[in-house]
C-alpha cells in the first residue's frame, strides 16, 4: 500500500500549482484549465481518503464535484466566448468593467 | 338658579370668527357686518344675564365654574377648560362684550371702504374671543392662552394695513414688547405651577397662605414675574413703548383693544391674582410705584404731542398706571371702577377722533385742526363728554373713579402719593382740553382739500359715540364715594381673601375734602388749557420756545425709544447678524461641508480596492482564505 501521506502530498503540490495558475496566468482559458486542476486535486484527497478509511462517501463526493465542476467549466467557456466575440482578446486583465 | 349657559359667550364670537374666517370674501360686506356684530351683540346679552343673576346671588356664594372640557391630564396633574363666573369675571365680560359691540358698530362704518373687509371682522371677533377666554379662565393656562391669543389679535389688527411699513413695524413691536412681559408671566406661571403643583385658581388661592410666608422671596418673585406680564401687556414702564406706536392700526382697533380691553387685562391679572400679591407686600410697592410713576410720566408726554391719536395712547398709559397704583395699594375694586369708566370714555374719545379722523379724510395733527365744533356737532359734544370723564370733572364718571383711587391712595400709601396723583390728574385735565379746544374751538386751520369735504359721520358711527357718551357721563354713579359703592358692594366677595381685614368703606369728612380738591384740580387744568388754547393762542409757542429743553425732552418722548434703540435694538441685531453669518454660515455650515469633503477625500482610497482586476480579486481571496485557515491550524 502506497501510504496516504503520499496521495496527500501530491494532492496539496496540485492544488498549489493550481492556485498559482489562476493568480499568475492572464489567458482566460489557461485560468479555467488551473481551476480544473485545483478540482481534480481535492478529487484525489477525497479518493484518497475513502480507500484509506474504507468508506464510501469519498466516492460519492467526487461524484458530484465531477457533476458541478462539468457543469461550471460549459457555464464559464460559454462566458469567454462571449467575451472574446465582444473584445477579441481573453486577456482578464482587460475586463475590468466592474472598476470601481 | 343659575344660569348654566355660559359658554354661548366664547361659542358666539368664536362662530363669528369661523364664517367671516372661512366664507367672508365670498359673503359680502352687509352679511360680514352683521354676522361680526351679532356674534359679539349675542354674548354681550349673555354676560348682561350672568350679571343680572351674580347680582342677585348672595354675597357668600360660591363662585360658579363651569367645566367645558377636560383638555390634558399628565400624570397627576390634569386642566380643565373652565370658566370661573364670579363678579370679577362677569364685569369684566359686560365691559369687554359691551363696548366691543358698540366698536364693531361703528366699525361697520368706518372700514366701509377697506379691501380687507372680512379679515378685520374677524380679527376683531378673534380678539373678543380671546380676551373672554383670558377673563373668564379658571385657571392660569387658560389665562395665558387667552392672553398670547390677544396678543397675537393685537398684531394682526395694528398692522392690518401692513403695506404701509410704519404699520407692520409697530405690529411687530407691539408684539416683541409684549413677548418681553409675556416671558416674565409665563416665568410667573411655573413658579406658581413648581409651588402649588396645581394652576387651577381655586386650589392655588385656597393654599396660598398656607405654601407662601408673607413677604418671602419666593412670594415676591412669584408676584413680580407676573405683574412683569402686566407691565407688557398694560403697557407701563418701561413696556410702554408699543402703545404709542400702536396707533398706525385703525382707530376703532385703538378704541377697543388698546383703550378699553387688552391693555386693561393686566389689571385684570393683578387683581384676579390679589390672594398672591397679597403675601408679597413688597412686590405690591413695585406695583404701585410703577402705576404711580407711569401715570404721571405719561401724562408729561402727552402734553406735547400733536398725533391725535397719541394724545390719547399716552393718555390711556397715564390711567393704567392709576388702575396700578389702585390695585398696588390693594384697592382692588377701586382700579376695576376706573377700568369699567376708562374703557367708555377712552373707547369714545378715540371713536370721536376716528369720527374727526374719517371727516378730515384721515388727517391726525391737531395743528391742522379747529373750528369743528358747529361742522361736527355730534362728533363734538361726545367728544366733550368723554373729555370731561377723561378729566375727571366732577359728576362725570372718570371723577367718580379716579377719586376713589386718589383717596384711597392716599389712606393707604399716604399724602405724597396722592399729590403725585393728584398733579397727574392736574396735567390729565389740562391735556386732554388741550386736545379739545386745538381740534374743535378758534379758527380753522384745515387744509384747502380737506376742509372742502368736511362732513359729520354717518349715524352708524355717531350712535356708538352717542351711547358710549351716555355711560360716560352716568357711570361713575355706580361708584359713589362714602360707602355707597354699588360696584364695591358687587365685586367684595370675588375681591376679599380670607384673614385679611378689609376695612368697610365708611365715609369720612377727609374723604369729601379730598374729593373737593380733585374737583377743583380738574376744573384748574381745564382752565388753564382753556387760557392757553383758546384765550391767549401765542403763549404755547412762546413757552416751549423759552423753555425749549424741557420741550424738546417731552416732545421727544425723553428719548426713551431712542435709548431703546441704542441699548437693546441695535446690540440685538448685530448679535443675529453675527449669529447668522459668523456661526451659522461659517461655523456650522463649514462643519457640514467639511464632513462632505473628508468623505470625498477618502473616496480615492478606498477606490484603489476597486480596480475591477479579477486577477487581483482572486488573490485577496487566496490571501484572506489562507490566513484563516493558517490561523486556525495555529490555534
Amino acid at each position: 500500500m502506497v501510504p496516504l501521506e503520499y496521495y496527500l502530498a501530491l494532492s496539496a503540490v496540485l492544488f498549489c500549482i493550481g492556485v498559482l495558475g489562476v493568480v499568475i496566468r492572464r489567458n482566460a482559458i489557461v485560468l479555467f484549465l488551473c481551476i480544473e486542476l485545483m478540482l481534480n486535486a481535492v478529487n484525489l484527497t477525497l479518493i484518497a481518503f475513502g480507500r484509506y478509511l474504507n468508506s464510501i462517501e469519498g466516492q460519492v463526493l467526487v461524484f458530484i464535484v465531477m457533476t458541478v465542476a462539468a457543469a461550471e467549466v460549459a457555464v464559464g467557456l460559454g462566458i469567454i466566448v462571449a467575451i472574446f466575440r465582444g473584445r477579441e482578446s481573453v486577456n482578464v486583465d482587460d475586463i475590468n468593467l466592474l472598476k470601481g | 338658579m343659575f344660569p348654566n349657559y355660559e359658554w354661548l359667550l366664547l361659542l358666539f364670537p368664536l362662530v363669528g370668527v369661523i364664517i367671516n374666517g372661512l366664507f367672508g370674501h365670498r359673503l359680502g360686506r352687509r352679511l360680514v357686518a352683521w354676522i361680526a356684530c351679532l356674534a359679539v351683540g349675542l354674548s354681550f346679552v349673555v354676560a348682561l344675564s350672568l350679571l343680572w343673576a351674580q347680582v342677585q346671588l348672595p354675597a357668600e356664594a360660591e363662585p360658579v365654574k363651569a367645566t367645558l372640557y377636560r383638555w390634558m391630564t399628565v400624570g397627576d396633574f390634569t386642566i380643565d377648560l373652565t370658566l370661573l363666573i364670579d363678579p370679577l369675571s362677569v364685569l369684566m365680560a359686560v365691559v369687554v362684550t359691551g363696548v366691543s359691540t358698540v366698536i364693531h358698530v361703528y366699525s361697520v362704518g368706518y372700514m366701509a371702504d377697506d379691501k380687507r373687509y372680512s379679515r378685520y371682522f374677524t380679527f376683531l371677533n378673534l380678539f373678543v374671543f380671546s380676551m373672554l377666554v383670558l377673563v373668564l379662565g379658571n385657571n392660569f393656562l387658560m389665562m395665558y392662552v387667552g392672553w398670547e391669543a390677544v396678543g397675537l389679535c393685537s398684531y394682526l389688527l395694528i398692522g392690518f394695513w401692513f403695506e404701509r411699513p410704519a404699520a407692520a413695524d409697530a405690529g411687530k413691536k407691539a408684539f416683541l414688547v409684549n413677548r418681553i412681559g409675556d416671558f416674565g408671566f409665563a416665568l410667573g406661571i411655573m413658579l406658581v405651577f413648581a409651588t402649588f403643583g396645581s394652576l387651577d385658581f381655586s386650589t392655588v388661592f385656597s393654599q396660598a397662605s398656607a405654601l407662601l410666608p408673607r413677604g418671602s422671596e419666593l412670594a415676591t418673585t412669584m408676584t413680580l414675574l407676573l405683574f412683569l406680564g402686566a407691565v407688557g401687556k398694560s403697557a407701563q414702564i418701561p413696556l410702554y413703548v408699543w402703545l404709542p406706536d400702536a396707533m398706525e392700526g385703525p382707530t376703532p382697533v385703538s378704541a377697543l383693544i388698546h383703550a378699553a380691553t387688552m391693555v386693561t387685562a393686566g389689571v385684570y391679572m393683578v387683581a384676579r391674582n390679589h390672594v398672591l400679591f397679597e403675601r408679597a407686600p413688597g412686590a405690591m410697592n413695585v406695583v404701585m410705584l410703577i402705576g404711580l410713576a407711569t401715570a404721571f410720566f405719561a401724562a408729561t408726554m402727552a402734553l406735547t404731542q400733536y398725533d391725535i391719536k397719541r394724545v390719547l395712547a399716552y393718555s390711556t398709559i397715564s390711567q393704567l398706571g392709576y388702575m396700578f397704583v389702585a390695585v398696588g395699594v390693594g384697592a382692588y375694586a377701586a382700579g376695576m371702577f376706573h377700568l369699567t369708566t376708562h374703557a367708555f370714555f377712552k373707547a369714545l374719545l378715540f371713536l370721536g377722533a376716528g369720527s374727526v379722523m374719517h371727516a378730515l379724510s384721515g388727517e391726525l395733527d391737531i395743528r391742522k385742526m379747529g373750528g369743528l365744533k358747529d361742522k361736527l356737532p355730534t362728533t363734538y359734544w361726545t367728544f366733550v363728554v368723554g373729555a370731561l370723564a377723561l378729566a375727571g370733572f366732577p359728576l362725570f364718571s372718570g371723577f367718580f373713579s379716579k377719586d376713589e383711587i386718589l383717596w384711597e391712595a392716599w389712606l393707604k400709601a399716604g399724602p405724597i402719593v396722592w399729590v403725585v396723583g393728584l398733579g397727574t390728574a392736574f396735567l390729565t385735565a389740562f391735556y386732554t382740553f388741550r386736545l379739545v379746544f386745538m381740534a374743535f374751538w378758534g379758527k380753522s386751520r384745515l387744509d384747502k382739500k380737506a376742509a372742502a369735504h368736511v362732513h359729520e359721520s354717518p349715524p352708524v358711527m355717531t350712535a356708538p359715540l352717542v351711547i358710549l357718551a351716555v355711560f360716560a357721563g352716568i357711570a361713575g354713579f355706580v361708584g359713589l364715594p362714602g360707602g355707597l359703592s354699588l360696584i364695591g358692594r358687587f365685586l367684595e366677595p370675588a375681591l376679599t381673601t380670607p384673614g385679611v381685614h378689609h376695612a368697610a368703606p365708611v365715609g369720612s369728612t377727609l374723604e369729601w375734602i379730598l374729593l373737593v380738591v380733585s374737583a377743583v384740580v380738574s376744573v384748574l387744568g381745564i382752565y388753564l388749557a382753556y387760557h392757553l388754547y383758546v384765550l391767549n393762542p401765542e403763549l404755547p409757542k412762546k413757552l416751549s420756545a423759552q423753555f425749549g429743553w424741557l420741550y424738546n425732552l417731552l416732545v421727544r418722548k425723553y428719548y426713551v425709544d431712542e435709548a431703546y434703540m441704542e441699548v437693546i435694538v441695535k446690540p440685538t441685531r448685530e448679535l443675529g447678524g453675527f449669529l447668522a453669518s459668523d456661526v451659522d454660515r461659517g461655523l456650522i455650515d463649514g462643519i457640514v461641508n467639511g464632513v462632505g469633503r473628508v468623505t470625498a477625500g477618502l473616496a480615492p482610497l478606498f477606490g484603489g480596492m476597486q480596480a475591477g482586476l479579477v486577477r487581483e480579486y482572486a488573490f485577496s481571496i487566496l490571501i484572506g482564505a489562507a490566513a484563516i485557515l493558517g490561523y486556525l491550524i495555529l490555534r
